[in-house]
């Protein structure tokens, strides 16, 4: 194959996020974009995710990404022409501790505020939305009946076809070894396979986001962490037509389309070595979680497990700008565990401001120099 | 038993149900890994984790691509090894 040397637009990354922002900025008209993944698309925390999609969060920036999302995920078929799976179910939040039910509740009128039409539920109410839900020493819940999940392999091929047809060239394989920049003025980059010359690269690497930042030499305070998830044979639905979260409880839970049952929670020591690795612990804490909360999922069997990694920033919120110091050097990242369902918005954003239009939704408050100034907006709800 | 009328209609992979012609149209748009076609048609993601279908797969991945089998990567088993019960995990730390 010949490769095109020069580009309008390099992207390091072939996640959701990757494949989003190329696709976005091939619609508006730039054509000579390349994406450049050292693995196979999808391969990184995105076919690894739990793919959820949710508008009940704790800051405005999340909430007016998550509902933005929602209603890009309820037309992405048609936008894409793929179908991406998408199930909504709502999420149902579990409360565990009085301050955390107030905290919801706060949440859920600043959701209101935003046209988020979360609300509490009893817990008669919460059965109803999920029969046989075990949770007698829960405070209170809530309840969005839009929120719910879609399969993140077919999602991100969807924007990978779509982009294609619009002339986006994919490398696997291809691993970017350095960026190359003069005078505070990105140039293009050096991978394993030669080099590409483009006046905007975009960094899309999730978990080696701050690798690849540093390679323009642009520090970030972003750090991966180790999440482990589980899968279960598929069963008939109506097991958990919700998805089940808690964060003082440190799970999800939800069934898939066809059947499956997924679950995860936060790590225990949080592992920050870059390892895919699987533990015992993690399969026997989760499938107590499930037990305890769904008492007719017993006699269901785990048919895997595997990890993924978080691209941690010190607020849990993502970076999504252009470099100060280095011109032309975009940065997409630290989405935390939540980057799944924002690559629909994310990507349309970030390709406006790389066209130099108005991004729809102002995200100057996404700069990386947040956290040099103290800015942060610190998300309090994140598993 | 159905017998399929062509072999586009064969069912490679049971568990998520998948034909031979949806692998072969999935391997000539590029999908050319174990791990790709497992991504977009879920094969070898059910509770046999491929058992039964990468032999078949592999073999065309090899023609597609022209190298042998033995040089094609069989793509990731995750444990468990065998599909076991929520309870029976959940009960072994309680012991
Ligand atoms: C267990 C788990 C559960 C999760 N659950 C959810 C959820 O329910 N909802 C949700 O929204 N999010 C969830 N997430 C988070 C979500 O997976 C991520 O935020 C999201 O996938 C990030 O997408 P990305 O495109 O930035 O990164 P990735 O999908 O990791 O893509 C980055 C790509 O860059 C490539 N790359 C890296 N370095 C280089 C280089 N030097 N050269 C070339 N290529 C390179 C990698 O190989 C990778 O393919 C979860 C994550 C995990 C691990």
């Amino acid at each position: 194959m010949t490769l095109k040397r020069t580009a309008e637009v390099v992207v390091i990354g072939a996640g959701i996020q990757g494949c989003s922002i190329a696709y976005n900025i091939a619609k508006s008209g730039l054509r000579n974009v390349v994406v450049l993944e050292k693995d196979t698309i999808c391969s990184g925390s995105t076919g690894r995710c739990g793919a959820g999609i949710r508008a009940q969060w704790g800051t405005e920036m999340n909430c007016r990404f998550g509902l933005a999302a929602i209603e890009k995920f309820e037309r992405l078929q048609e936008e894409l022409g793929m179908d991406c799976d998408l199930h909504q179910g709502g999420y149902l939040v579990v409360a565990y501790r009085d301050s955390e039910f107030e905290r919801l509740k706060e949440s859920m009128r600043l959701q209101n505020s935003l046209g988020i039409n979360t609300r509490v539920v009893s817990y008669a109410e919460a059965r109803e939305i999920c029969p046989g839900l075990s949770a007698e020493d829960a405070v209170g819940f809530t309840f969005h009946d839009r929120d719910g999940h879609a399969d993140p392999f077919l999602t991100t091929f969807a924007y990978t076809e779509a982009a294609r047809r619009l002339g986006v060239k994919f490398l696997r394989f291809t691993e970017v070894k350095a960026i190359k920049a003069v005078a505070g003025r990105v140039k293009g980059v050096e991978t394993n396979r030669g080099d590409f010359d483009a006046p905007v690269v975009v960094n899309a690497a999730g978990g080696y986001a701050q690798h690849v930042a540093k390679m323009a030499g642009v520090d970030i305070p972003n750090f991966s962490e180790r999440h482990e998830i589980l899968i279960t044979e598929p069963v008939e639905p109506g097991v958990c037509p919700p998805m089940l979260i808690s964060f003082s409880g440190n799970f999800y839970i939800q069934q898939r389309p066809n059947g499956s049952m997924i679950g995860g929670c936060s790590p225990e020591g949080h592992p920050q070595d870059y390892g895919l690795g699987t533990s015992w612990n993690f399969l026997e804490a989760m499938s107590r979680t499930f037990v305890k909360l769904l008492p007719r999922a017993r006699g269901i069997r785990v048919a895997r497990q595997w990890s993924g990694l978080y691209n941690m920033t010190p607020d849990c919120q993502p970076i999504l700008c252009e470099s100060d110091d280095v011109k032309g050097f975009f940065l997409s990242c630290g989405y935390s565990g939540h980057g799944f369902m924002f690559g629909p918005i994310s990507g349309e954003l970030l390709a406006q401001q790389i066209l130099g239009q108005k991004p729809r939704i102002p995200i100057g408050m996404l700069h990386y120099k947040r956290f040099e100034r103290g800015e942060l907006l610190v998300e309090p709800a994140v598993v | 038993m159905a017998v399929a009328e062509k072999d586009e209609e064969i069912i490679i992979c049971r568990c998520e149900e998948v034909t031979l012609g949806e692998i072969r149209e999935w391997i000539n748009k590029g999908y050319e890994t174990f791990d790709e076609l497992k991504r977009v048609l879920r094969v070898g993601m059910g509770p046999c984790q491929g058992r039964g279908c990468r032999e078949i797969i592999l073999r065309e991945l090899s023609a597609k691509t022209g190298r042998p089998v033995s040089e094609i990567h069989p793509g990731t088993f995750r444990p468990p090894s065998k599909p076991i019960k929520l309870s029976l995990l959940a009960e072994i730390g309680d012991g």
